[in-house]
């Protein structure tokens, strides 16, 4: 049994982390969450010749190639550094939305664009209030043009492209809802930024109007591909996640370690050091379950979604606990925009979000564990 | 990334996997897959009779302490065969309860501190469950603070004469040998003034009495040492070193319990698979939904945590701090999980006699027997500690009472 990465990855790992200490310091952070650039468009182009952008994009579409174990170590690097890129709507949803289910000519046009740099997409799902469902999903697609409204979308306001939900029938099931791939500099797109809780990734709301589009895999299998899309995209975000909450727990630690309080140090209190104990716990489970999900993610596994779910939800409770105990951790200091601790306990919050809620992979995770038990 | 056992392995299991198929007490098989933390009994036979023969029969085939030295009644198996014998061995892994502080605490410490002909003597029988072994340390004055134990240890010829108690001692009253802490100088600081020892628990003057647990059930004793002799040649380690050598007992003990922690999880997942609330079935229950989905990912979390330390041991390489989070996390899990079971269950949730109560009263007695897996083998805040301390680096507890002589530390909190 070998439940680890190989020491060829975990060299990445360090590889990953060396750069991004050096591109992607807490001061350059902040000229994205200060408004004053709306993404790191250094950072993104220096991802790019790293290879990190396309680590899992075939080589014949302009990628490395690697595969998901790779990008799952550079994820977690992405999240410990909290990088202010694109990079989770473009890999994790864009790009794997083409692997899963773009024709030859799709994939020629937009992967090799991905893994240079020179394209960023994203994934229009939401509709305003509410998870991932079918019946949610009301802009419509017919004739070959889409009319509706998506919000939040994901780095929409930087977005060259987006793969688009859209309801194609009207029968109530989920084959109602087929997917499109849309150049956002083209006519009929409508495009306004979001004022969101994470200013380091954009949120936008994009309106199409009689907006030609392209049709991403068959007519009526959007929702299944957009399942599929969701799960990996979930365990990939749990690799941002974990490493998210190991910088948050990290800060938390050092913090308790150089802070004198009542004539010792701050982490020799038990209620302090019992905080950061059980940070660690739900950093470490979350960690197990993520190890999980990326066994499921790198061999297709059937056991994918259920595994997916689970590292979901760990993940996601993980980081905003160590997040938001981190601010308490740092007292008032935490609470200032001058530490850095806003920035994690932000990130935490929205990325919970992004791809559904708790409410909604709980519900999933049951779904899944009695399917299995069942067969 | 793989779950895929090396050529070895994959040959160490079959040979494994076709011993127990051949050999284990199949007819208590599914009783025990059933048995549950609080619900342990065989209905028609002895626990205790049974997994003494099964312990014998591994014995003689080899099957028993698998990492030890053979010499020592062991296989000289190397760490990753251990946790694939465990793997195979299954449900009827259950039966090697009574044996866990003998061959996870006391044998370790034999190895580690006793004479040679003394390992040769004892270890065996251990091994074999002939021998049943129990940790004398906690005292009523020394829980989570061991080195505060008051147990006297003086020297008297070529002997040493024991006078105290101890308390929560897990199977003292079928035990025939015991390690014990004992206190052989109070003049200086408590750390300093400790001496370790093995003894016959069938000596004159050692008196076992059990304790009535809160669940009404008894595991653990007092025992009283009433001018216990003890030959100085039993002695574990230097005079006044018994700190260092009860930590390698301690450490052991976190380890062995540690490993295959209950969660009570697949008990309230198959529940709730088949329980009829009064609007549905209990698991298409949206509230239910999110309890169980919560406790899911805390049990393959900790299942996938302990699959990462045995990838370590199968590279050969020491295995992480991230264990240590195993009881922790399991052992107040349990308590919520049959919390939650009996809340399911409405006022009927209060019956807990077999007969009559929901699934034989698995969550009643998982509720009761629960405080105590949150206390035993270090409390949850002692577990806190050992994360902060050792894993993430933090300050030691201020000790007012570190440099004091023993004698000189207050005993009273108030009055």
């Amino acid at each position: 049994m070998n439940f680890d990465f190989s020491d060829d990855q975990k060299q990445l790992r360090d590889q990953a982390r060396k750069f991004l200490t050096e591109k992607c310091s807490p001061k350059a952070v902040r000229i994205v969450l200060d408004g004053k650039a709306p993404y790191d468009k250094a950072l993104w182009k220096g991802l790019a010749e790293m290879g990190f952008l396309g680590v899992a994009i075939p080589e014949e579409f302009g990628g490395a190639g690697a595969g998901h174990l790779e990008l799952c170590v550079i994820a977690e690097e992405m999240g410990r550094a909290n990088a202010p890129v694109p990079f989770s709507s473009t890999v994790y949803l864009a790009a794997e939305a083409l692997l899963i289910a773009g024709s030859d000519a799709q994939k020629k046009k937009w992967l090799p664009a991905i893994a240079s740099g020179e394209a960023i997409g994203t994934l229009a799902l939401f509709e305003g209030k509410g998870n991932p469902s079918p019946k949610n999903v009301k802009l419509t697609a017919a004739n070959g043009v889409l009319n509706g409204v998506k919000k939040p979308v994901a780095d929409g306001a930087i977005a060259d492209f987006a793969v688009v939900a859209a309801r194609t029938g009207s029968s109530g099931r989920e084959n109602d809802i087929s997917l499109f791939v849309v150049d956002l500099k083209g006519a009929g797109v409508e495009v306004k930024s979001l004022t969101n809780l994470d200013p380091t990734r954009g949120q936008a709301e994009i309106s199409f109007k009689d907006c030609k589009a392209e049709p991403l895999g068959a007519a009526g299998d959007g929702w299944s591909i957009l399942t599929q899309v969701l799960d990996r995209a979930a365990v990939l975000c749990a690799f941002e996640q974990v490493g998210g909450a190991d910088r948050a727990l990290e800060m938390g630690r050092d913090y308790a370690l150089d802070r004198i309080a009542f004539g010792r140090q701050i982490g020799s209190f038990q209620a302090i050091k019992h905080m950061l104990a059980d940070m660690y716990v739900s950093a470490t489970l979350a960690r197990s379950n993520s190890y999980y999900g990326a066994w499921a993610l790198s061999t297709n596994a059937a056991e994918l979604p259920e595994a997916a779910a689970a590292a979901r939800i760990s993940a996601t409770q993980a980081f905003q606990h160590c997040a938001k105990n981190n601010i308490q951790v740092h007292g008032g200091m935490g609470f200032t925009w001058e530490f850095d601790c806003h920035m994690y306990y932000r990130r935490a919050n929205a990325t919970a979000l992004g791809l559904g809620s708790l409410t909604y992979w709980e519900d999933q995770l049951i779904d899944r564990m009695r399917k299995k038990n069942a067969a | 990334m793989n779950f895929d056992d090396t050529p070895q392995e994959a040959e160490f299991r079959a040979t494994a996997r076709a011993w127990i198929g051949a050999n284990a007490p199949k007819q208590y098989e599914d009783e025990l897959r059933k048995s549950s933390l609080g619900r342990t009994q065989l209905k028609n036979a002895n626990i205790l009779e049974v997994a003494k023969a099964w312990q014998k029969k591994k014995a003689d085939a080899g099957w028993a302490c698998l990492h030890w030295p053979k010499e020592y009644g062991g296989r000289g198996a190397s760490p990753i065969e251990r946790v694939i014998w465990q793997q195979e061995e299954g449900p009827f892994g259950k039966l090697s309860h009574m044996f866990i502080i003998g061959h996870g605490m006391c044998g370790p410490t034999m190895m580690a501190f006793a004479r040679e002909e003394h390992k040769r003597a004892y270890l065996p029988p251990l091994a074999s469950g002939e021998k049943v072994w129990c940790q004398l340390f906690s005292e009523p004055a020394g829980g989570s603070d061991v080195a505060g134990l008051r147990t006297r240890a003086e020297k008297d010829g070529d002997d040493w004469v024991i006078n105290g108690q101890k308390i929560w001692t897990s199977g003292a009253h079928y035990s025939d040998y015991g390690i014990l802490l004992t206190r052989t100088d109070p003049t200086v600081p408590k750390h300093k003034g400790l001496t370790m020892f093995f003894l016959d628990m069938k000596s004159p003057g050692v008196e076992v009495r059990p304790i009535k647990q809160a669940s009404g059930a008894s595991d653990f004793n007092e025992v009283y040492f009433t001018n216990v002799r003890i030959p100085d040649h039993q002695r574990l380690g230097e005079v006044g070193d018994g700190w260092n050598v009860s930590l390698t007992t301690l450490m052991n003990e976190r380890m062995s319990i540690g490993a295959g922690v209950s969660t009570g999880f697949p008990e309230l997942f198959e529940y709730c698979s088949s329980l009829m609330l009064d609007d549905g079935p209990a698991i298409e229950d949206r509230a239910v939904r999110a309890k169980l989905a919560n406790w899911a990912v805390k049990a393959s979390g900790l299942r996938y945590t302990s699959m990462r330390a045995i990838s370590a041991l199968s590279k050969g390489e020491r295995p992480g701090p991230e264990n240590s989070i195993g009881k922790l996390v399991a052992g107040s899990m349990i308590q919520d999980v049959a919390t939650y079971a009996l809340d399911l269950q409405g006022a009927a949730g209060v019956v807990s006699g077999p007969e009559d109560a929901e699934v034989a009263g698995r969550f009643q007695a998982m509720l009761l027997r629960a405080p105590g897996t949150r206390v035993e083998g270090g409390t949850d805040e002692i577990m806190r500690n050992i994360i902060a301390e050792r894993v993430l680096g933090l300050p030691g507890d201020i000790r007012v009472d570190k440099d004091l002589p023993f004698n000189k530390i207050p005993t009273k909190g108030r009055g």
